[in-house]
This record gives C-alpha cells, sequence and structure tokens, in this order.
C-alpha cells in the first residue's frame, strides 16, 4: 500500500497533461489522500449484466430511501411513553390518553405536510428493502454465487437479513398503536419462553413488566442509530468483498471463469445504476401516494386488553406468526423449571435453525462436493439439481409456514374451519418438503436431459419431414457454436475424486467413516444428474443419423444474437 | 487490493466469430474457433468457446438523426422531472392540509405523484441515456484468485512473527497470563453496568390488583355488574373496579401502571345456564352459572375475545388457541399449553360482582419459574 502511494505522488507532481476545470481540485484531492491509484483502478472497473443482479440493488436503494425518509420522521417522532390527552386533527381519539409516541405518530400523519408520505414512502421502503433482500439471496442461492471465493459475502449478507428483520420489527413497534402493541405482547412472551433466564431478560429489556415506558424508548434508539450504523457499515463491507471479489458472471461465449465482460462503472453503470436508484426511490414514493400502509390512526393506542381480529405482522414476520400457531402444545415442567417449547420452538429456535442451516450450507457443499476451486461463473439452477431442489424445499416449509400465518384470514375467506387447515398444515411441513426435494431433482434433470439432447441434436424446428420409406421425424435445427458452448460452459463435477463408500471387498472400511458418509453423500448429489455431453459423445452423435440430412438451410449461427439473461443465444 | 488490473479495452476482444454450426451434420465440434483469444478446448468439453460476439451497432450508432432524436426525448424527460418537482412544492403551500381527493387525502396524494413522478423520469432518463448514447462496448478484465501471492503471505506471516517475536509475548508468559486475565475481566462490568435494566421480576409476574372484594366492572364505563347485567350466552369485557376509582380526583392507576397492570388483570365474564357447565370444580367458582376468565391468553399474552355462543369457545385471535369455558377454560385446540386462569366470584351486600382473591396462578405467557412458589 505504501509503495503504491508514493508512487502515485510522484507521478502526480510529474503529470503534465491538463484535464480541464477538474485539474485544479482533482490535484488538490490527490496531494493530499492520494486517491488517484485506486480511481484509475475502479473508475472503469467492468460490472458483468444481469436483470437478477439488479435484485441486490433494489435492496441497497430501498436502504438509502429508509435513510432519507427515517432523518425525516425522526424530526417529529417523540419515542415517549409519557401519557397525554390528544388534542390533535384527527377527531375520532381527541380527548383519548395515548402515549406521546403514538400522538406524534398521529401528528405526523395529520399535521406535518409531507409527514404521511414520508411515513408511507418509509414503511413501503421497508417492505421492498427485506423483500429484495430475501430474492437477491435466493438469486444468489440458486445459481451457487456464494461458492468460493464469496462466502464471506454469503455469510455478510445473512447477516444484513437478520438485522434487517429486526430493524423493521423495531421500526413496526415504534408508533405504538394497538397492532404494534400486539406484535410487542407476543415479543414478549418469546423472550419468557427462553429456558430458565426468560422471565429476567423480558424484565430487562422492558424495563420491569410488560409493556412499561422504556422499550419504546430503548428500541428507538436502536431503530435510528444502532442497527442502521450496524447495517451501513456491513453493507459497506458487502461493497469492498463484491469490488475485490468482482461480480460473477453467467458463462456464455468469451466469458470465461477468468475473466469479467460487461461495461465500466463510469459512465455505463453510474447512469444504470443511479438511474435505478431514481427508479426505486420513486417507485416508493408512488406507493407512498397511492397505496395505504399502516394506517395507524385506525388502530387506535395500545392497551393490553384489546386486539384488532386478525391482525397481521409485516410480512416478513409471517412466517414467524405462522410457526407459532402451527405448534402443537408442547410444555413440560422439569425440576421446577418450566420449559415452553410450544413457543421456544418456533419462536426463538426456528430462527436460528434457519439462519444456521443457510450460514452453514456453503460449507457443507464445498465439503460433500470436495470442490474447492474459485468460481466465478453462475450456475444454473438445472445443472446443480440437488442445490435447486433443497432451495425449493426450503422455500415449500417457508411459504407454508407463511400460509399457517394466515390461516384465520384463509379460514374465513373460503369457509374452511381453521382446525382443518392447521391440522394439514401441521403434516405438510413434513411431507411437502420431501416432496418438492423429490419433485424439484426429477425437474432439473429432465432439463439437463433436455440441455444434452439440445447440444447433441440441435434444436427442434417443428418441421415434421417424411422420408423416402414413410419414417416422420422432426427436422433438428443445429446449434450456433455460440449456443452450444453457453449449453456446455459449465464446470463437470468431479464426482471420481472421491473415495468410494466402500472399501474393494465391498465393506465399509471402519476408519474412514467421516470419507464414506461423505462419498455417500457427494453420490447422493451428483449421482443422478445428466453430465453435459462429453466431446466423443458429441462426435458420436452426429456420426449417427444425420449423415443423410442434407446441409441446413436454417443456419442458425446467422441468427445468434449475443446472449439472454440465461446464458443462452439470444434469437429474434 | 495488490492486483493490477489489466484491461483488454474497449472493442480489442470483438473477434470475428465465424458460424460453424454445431450438433448438425456438418460442424466439425471438438476443433476450437479461433477468435485471437481463447483458443483452447477445456479438457472434457464439448465445444469450445467461440469468444465474444460482434458488436451490433445500435439505431443510434450509425443515425445521426436518431442520435439528436433519443437525446431530445431524454432530455424532455428530465425537464417534465423538473417542472414535477416544482409543482410537488407548489402543492405544499397550496392544498390544504385536510382536503379529501378521490377518498384519500389531496396533499399526500399530490406530493406523493409529483415526488414520485419526478424521480421516477430522472431514472427512466438515465437509464435511457446509457442504454441508449453511451457507449456499449463490453469491455473484457481479467480476473486475479481472491488471495494474496504466495510471497506475500509468507512476509506477511514474517512480519507478523517478527513482531510477535519482539513483543514477548510468546516467552513471557507471566505478563501475556496478568495482561489476558486483566482484558477478560473487562467483560463483566459490560455485563454489571446492564444490571439497572430492569428489576428483578420478584413476584411480580404472579400477582395482579385482584384481590377479596375488588369488583369486577364493566371495561367501558367502570360500571359495577350484577348478575342481571349479564345475560345467557352473552360474553362481557370486564375490569377490577380499582381501574376506575379515584383518590382526591386523581384515578389511582394511570399510565403505564395501569396499563402494566391492564396486562394481567383483564377479564371476560359468560353466563351459561348452570347444566351446560360441564366441569363442576369451575361452576362452583361462579355465582349462578356467571363464570369469570382471565382475558389474557396463557399461550403468548394476546387477550383472547372471539367468543363462539354455540360452542362455549373463547377463541385468541393471535393464533388460535380455543378454550372451552363450560370445562374450567381447559385448551381445545392450539399451541397454548394451559386452561385460561379462572377468577372466583362472589357477590357484595348490594348484590355486584366481586373477585374472592387473586387467580390461583401466574396469568399470561408461561415463563421458566411458573411452577416455583
Ligand atoms: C433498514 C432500515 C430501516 C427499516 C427496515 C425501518 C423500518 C421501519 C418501519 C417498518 C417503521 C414503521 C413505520 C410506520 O408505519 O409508522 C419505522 C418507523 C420509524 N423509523 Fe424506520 N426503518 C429503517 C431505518 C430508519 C432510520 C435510519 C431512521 C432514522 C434515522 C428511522 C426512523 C424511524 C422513525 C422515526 C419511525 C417512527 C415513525 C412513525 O411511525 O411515526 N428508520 N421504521
Ligand atoms: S397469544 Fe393466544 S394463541 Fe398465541
Amino acid at each position: 500500500m505504501s509503495t503504491r502511494i508514493e508512487t502515485e505522488g510522484s507521478s502526480t507532481a510529474s503529470t503534465k497533461r491538463s484535464y480541464g476545470p477538474l485539474a485544479g481540485p482533482t490535484r488538490w484531492i490527490d496531494d493530499r489522500i492520494g486517491l488517484a491509484g485506486l480511481a484509475k483502478k475502479q473508475m472503469r472497473k467492468v460490472f458483468p449484466e444481469h436483470w437478477s443482479f439488479m435484485l441486490g440493488e433494489i435492496a441497497l436503494y430501498s436502504f438509502v430511501v429508509l435513510l432519507l425518509s427515517g432523518v425525516f420522521l425522526s424530526l417529529w417522532f417523540d419515542p415517549s411513553m409519557v401519557e397525554v390527552e390528544y388534542q390533535g386533527a384527527y377527531a375520532p381519539w381527541r380527548g383519548v390518553h395515548m402515549s406521546t409516541a403514538y400522538a406524534s405518530s398521529l401528528d405526523l400523519s395529520f399535521e406535518v405536510r409531507g409527514g404521511l408520505l414520508m411515513r408511507q414512502i418509509h414503511h413501503w421502503a421497508a417492505t421492498l428493502f427485506l423483500a429484495a433482500m430475501l430474492v437477491h439471496m435466493l438469486r444468489v442461492f440458486f445459481t451457487g454465487a456464494y461458492r468460493k471465493p464469496r462466502e464471506t459475502n454469503w455469510l455478510v449478507g445473512l447477516a444484513l437479513l437478520q438485522l434487517g428483520i429486526v430493524e423493521g420489527f423495531a421500526g413496526y413497534s415504534l408508533p405504538d398503536d394497538l397492532l404494534s402493541g400486539t406484535g410487542l405482547r407476543i415479543a414478549e412472551g418469546l423472550m419468557r419462553s427462553i429456558p430458565v433466564v426468560g422471565t429476567y431478560i423480558s424484565f430487562f429489556v422492558f424495563g420491569g413488566e410488560f409493556p412499561g415506558s422504556d422499550f419504546i424508548p430503548r428500541i428507538y434508539v436502536a431503530h435510528v442509530l444502532l442497527i442502521p450504523g450496524i447495517l451501513l457499515g456491513l453493507i459497506t463491507f458487502h461493497m469492498l468483498l463484491l469490488v475485490y471479489n468482482k461480480h460473477t458472471q453467467w458463462p456464455g461465449p468469451g466469458r470465461t471463469n477468468d475473466n469479467v465482460v460487461g461495461y465500466p462503472l463510469l459512465p455505463v453503470y453510474m447512469a444504470k445504476a443511479g438511474g435505478f436508484f431514481f427508479v426505486v426511490f420513486g417507485v416508493t414514493a408512488l406507493m407512498g401516494a397511492l397505496f395505504q400502509i399502516n394506517p395507524v390512526w385506525a388502530f387506535g393506542p395500545y392497551d393490553p386488553s384489546k386486539v384488532t381480529a386478525g391482525s397481521q405482522p409485516d410480512w416478513y414476520m409471517g412466517w414467524l406468526d405462522g410457526a407459532l400457531r402451527m405448534m402443537p402444545a408442547l410444555e413440560f415442567t422439569v425440576f421446577d423449571w418450566t420449559f415452553s417449547l410450544n413457543v421456544f420452538l418456533p419462536g426463538v429456535a426456528l430462527m436460528g435453525l434457519l439462519f444456521g442451516v443457510l450460514a452453514a450450507y456453503p460449507f457443507v457443499e464445498q465439503w460433500v462436493t470436495g470442490d474447492k476451486r474459485e468460481h466465478h461463473l453462475l450456475q444454473r439452477p438445472r445443472n446443480a439439481p440437488t442445490r435447486t431442489a433443497f432451495g425449493v424445499a426450503g422455500i415449500t416449509a417457508y411459504g407454508l409456514l407463511w400460509i399457517s400465518g394466515g390461516n384465520d384470514i384463509i379460514a374465513t375467506t373460503f369457509g374452511v374451519d381453521f382446525y382443518t387447515i392447521t391440522r394439514t398444515l401441521r403434516i405438510l411441513i413434513f411431507v411437502a418438503p420431501v416432496l418438492a426435494f423429490i419433485v424439484t431433482k426429477r425437474i432439473c434433470i429432465g432439463l439437463q436431459r433436455q440441455s444434452a439432447e439440445t447440444v447433441l441434436h440441435g434444436r427442434e424446428s417443428g418441421i415434421i419431414m417424411r422420408s423416402p420409406d414413410g419414417a416422420y421425424s422432426e427436422r433438428h435445427v443445429p446449434l450456433a457454436p455460440e449456443a452450444a458452448y453457453a449449453l456446455t460452459a459449465h464446470d463437470r463435477p468431479d464426482v471420481a475424486a472421491l473415495p468410494p463408500a466402500t472399501d474393494h471387498n465391498g465393506v465399509a472400511a471402519p476408519h474412514n467413516r467421516v470419507q464414506h458418509a461423505r462419498a455417500r453423500l457427494s453420490r447422493f448429489w451428483y449421482a443422478d444428474d445428466r453430465q453435459k455431453p462429453t466431446a466423443d459423445e458429441l462426435e458420436q452423435a452426429h456420426a449417427h443419423g444425420h449423415d443423410d440430412e442434407p446441409a441446413p438451410e436454417l443456419d442458425s449461427a446467422q441468427e445468434f444474437q449475443g446472449v439472454n439473461e440465461l446464458g443462452l443465444p439470444r434469437r429474434h | 487490493m495488490s492486483h493490477d488490473e489489466h484491461r483488454t479495452g474497449e472493442g480489442a476482444t470483438e473477434g470475428g466469430t465465424g458460424s460453424h454450426p454445431v450438433g448438425g451434420a456438418a460442424s466439425v465440434p471438438a476443433k476450437p474457433v479461433h477468435d485471437g483469444h481463447r483458443v483452447e478446448l477445456r479438457v472434457g468439453d464439448p465445444v469450445a468457446d467461440p469468444g465474444l460476439g460482434t458488436h451490433e451497432p445500435r439505431p443510434t450508432d450509425i443515425d445521426p438523426a436518431a442520435e439528436k432524436r433519443a437525446e431530445r426525448q431524454i432530455s424532455l424527460l428530465f425537464a417534465i422531472s423538473a417542472l414535477l418537482t416544482l409543482g410537488f412544492c407548489v402543492a405544499y403551500f397550496a392544498i390544504p392540509r385536510d382536503t379529501e381527493f378521490a377518498g384519500t387525502n389531496a396533499l399526500n396524494l399530490t406530493l406523493g405523484v409529483t415526488l414520485g413522478l419526478a424521480l421516477l423520469l430522472i431514472g427512466i432518463g438515465a437509464i435511457q441515456w446509457a442504454k441508449t448514447l453511451m457507449d456499449d462496448h463490453e469491455m473484457v478484465e481479467m480476473r486475479h484468485g481472491s488471495s494474496s501471492s504466495a510471497e506475500d503471505r509468507a512476509e506477511a506471516l514474517a512480519a507478523f512473527e517478527q513482531g510477535a517475536d519482539e513483543s514477548g509475548f510468546g516467552r513471557r508468559s507471566m505478563l501475556r497470563g496478568t495482561l489476558l486475565t486483566s482484558l477478560g475481566v473487562l467483560g463483566l462490568p459490560a455485563v454489571v453496568l446492564l444490571a439497572d435494566l430492569g428489576p428483578l421480576p420478584g413476584d411480580d409476574p404472579r400477582k395482579t390488583v385482584w384481590a377479596k372484594g375488588v369488583h369486577v366492572v364493566n371495561d367501558v364505563d367502570g360500571k359495577k355488574l350484577r348478575l342481571d347485567d349479564i345475560q345467557f350466552g352473552q360474553l362481557v369485557n370486564g375490569q377490577p373496579g380499582v381501574f376506575f376509582e379515584t383518590e382526591d380526583g386523581e384515578p389511582l392507576y394511570e399510565g403505564t401502571e395501569l396499563l402494566n397492570a391492564k396486562a394481567k388483570a383483564s377479564v371476560v365474564l359468560v353466563r351459561m345456564v348452570p347444566d351446560e357447565i360441564v366441569n363442576a370444580g369451575s361452576a362452583a367458582k361462579g355465582v349462578e352459572g356467571v363464570l369469570c376468565f382471565s382475558k389474557i391468553c396463557p399461550h403468548l399474552g394476546c387477550p383472547i375475545s372471539l367468543w363462539e355462543q354455540q360452542t362455549k369457545n373463547l377463541i385468541c385471535p393471535c393464533h388460535q388457541s380455543t378454550f372451552d369455558l363450560a370445562d374450567g377454560g381447559s385448551v381445545v385446540f392450539g399451541p397454548a399449553k394451559r386452561a385460561v386462569a379462572q377468577l372466583e366470584l362472589g357477590l357484595d351486600e348490594e348484590g355486584y360482582l366481586i373477585a374472592m382473591g387473586d387467580f390461583p396462578e401466574p396469568v399470561g405467557p408461561s415463563f421458566p419459574e411458573f411452577y416455583q412458589d
């Protein structure tokens, strides 16, 4: 590092060429902090392009929108639990006793011009932030973008998602309306369920009994300072790692594991990404204008003896609520200590389990497959059937929990009683992910076969041919080399590299249980895959069958127009 | 970031890709296609990398009129955006706060729509600019392994070892031990200092304001209740009378104290035909079929509020725990383990409902010490 700055300093001094009006200021800055060395590299840094790479961007920009709208809100919002008699603009609650926090939320909604807009932008952006992070994570998962060397960034991303959930819940709690109070009531119950120390945790967090007057001011500091600060730091780190490791790309003609093909940061990505920020901001502003969200005035101030029927948490908490609803009543007492597993398992442990599994996944996969190489090319989901199947099984479980979180709404909407729904879900939560796994893996392998067929025999043209002896066959259009390459550019997994599960006598070797488990897992991972065709297969396919066909008139190579999102050739 | 970035430069990688169809009859698959850059076929791969395709010029690249048109269109987007932002400022002052428009607040709608469209147009304009007018030659940048070079690693380790050695941290075990201890102990104040976050639980979770003689009153107006105020099959929300009592004009309970007390003491009253009550012990705690149960769910503390008159079931709206009030509040369904607590009722001399004491067990969610005393 130090040597770099020295050389930079001398080169700046010897620069003769003038760069117009920017020369002065850049010279001034560079003389002091010597950024030219970094800037010259990074300004024209190449980023690959694909729609799915924008998901993380959406998360980033909605975070910026949250910072901006949140600062506005904090100028008027007063997180105090002091009781006041409301005398503000919203007539239905005049004369009612409420906390200052709730009253200031009403003031923000009815008396501060633009306040309601900012509240709604803030809440919509929060919803979007979490949705974008989740979908971005799924993108990274299903394309294998978390593989070496990006495991660190996968972990940072998981931390961001968790903190985002906590931050969102904290914000949801601030206005101290009936809905947010109900959410807190449940959160307090979750704390109590923590074995042995639960009561103490609850008392320390709430400053005594629920609801008390300490929690909202405390969570306010966490919401506006502590968590956003950590989020900001982690996001910065996330971005730095992204720049350092460079973005992954889809395989395709000219796109290899050793390069990045795309457009330069300056000007193309500056314009596109910068423009996209304004699009995200604009969309959240329009949503804030057109769609009501969290109308706190309609719920009334928090009162522990009241509840609104059909009350729902924000979407990202829905799955936890659903898990609580689905869980049977499992609670027992040993040595006078009560263990409320009916609450602890779904409410506390499940979150830990989910994020634990997600955090471990890249390392488990690496261990099972023995793949320690660096990967910069993304995989199509079909080319990693086991991973894709795990992912779909996880989504299925998540979806069922989420459905369970709305079981009362489903019950009233469809006229089924919620006992039936809940009992069904209790079974499905175990059965459906397994089925989803099996079905997904089959589908992936089927798609792999289809890809292999296409490579070997070309695309189906839809043209039916009748041979002189009366047989019908479909004309296959040969693939352009770019298309064939895109379909075969992924790695061929090295199943054979692992030791066999049994020794040469067919008996499990006793010393090497772990290795055997690993070999078995590895076979489970890969054995059924249809690997991409080998060069020999391709040659054979050409030798057979097609020799008598006339040279193709449909020369698809002429139609080749680059590759589309999936790395497949784009055509008109 | 010790790696140099090699840029192949704009356009430098365009290779003239010949059309070599594979998969059809005429192709020679295993032969690499030469494009001046990558020619080698990876072992085991059926098809060689044909290299980057040629750059397709856009209309704006070749037609100056199209270029001018695009520039004008994008400028128009930016100009409209500026107008909308000015419109936002005008609306801020011109539209009164409480005007209704199409069922929503007119000010909110106007501010949001003008701001939203203004931002959107800037965004769309910038993206259009990049797409139609900025150079769209793909560039190639080489990657380098994420790790440092072996020499760097060795040097870093050597530097660390030298530093560690010069410090004597490894050798001077007494210094090391005492330093680590003193640092470790510093963790204690960080925990100890948090002790005042809250009082210790003590008996608080076990007690409510209910006591012998406290009136059960209507939760809205605080009126004392007689048996006749509750009809058969009806569910009435109740509160302890003390919440509505005053001393020298000051309420006994207010603010946080009232909320904390309410979070444990809220009750519901039901009246059933005595024959319908299947649990004799539970019936005995009531008066002539009027029973009083805690309104706070033993699952996670939501107020249990949905009453099914036919089945005598009380359902919690939060996770649908269902309690049979004809059977002592026992759990029929759902994640709650314990029956909802019952408050023993009596009548005062004037025939108003009173509590005969506090709940026999803590109300609300379980906690680890629940069954201790
Ligand atoms: C990742 C970041 C954030 C998320 C997910 C988030 C989420 C939320 C949510 C869901 C609410 C409830 C909004 C409502 O309907 O009233 C809220 C309220 C609030 N947030 Fe945030 N927020 C974030 C960052 C911030 C920041 C950085 C600040 C301030 C610097 C802030 C300040 C506030 C304030 C003052 C409120 C209360 C306003 C009210 O409800 O009247 N937030 N937040
Ligand atoms: S709080 Fe009543 S069922 Fe969960």
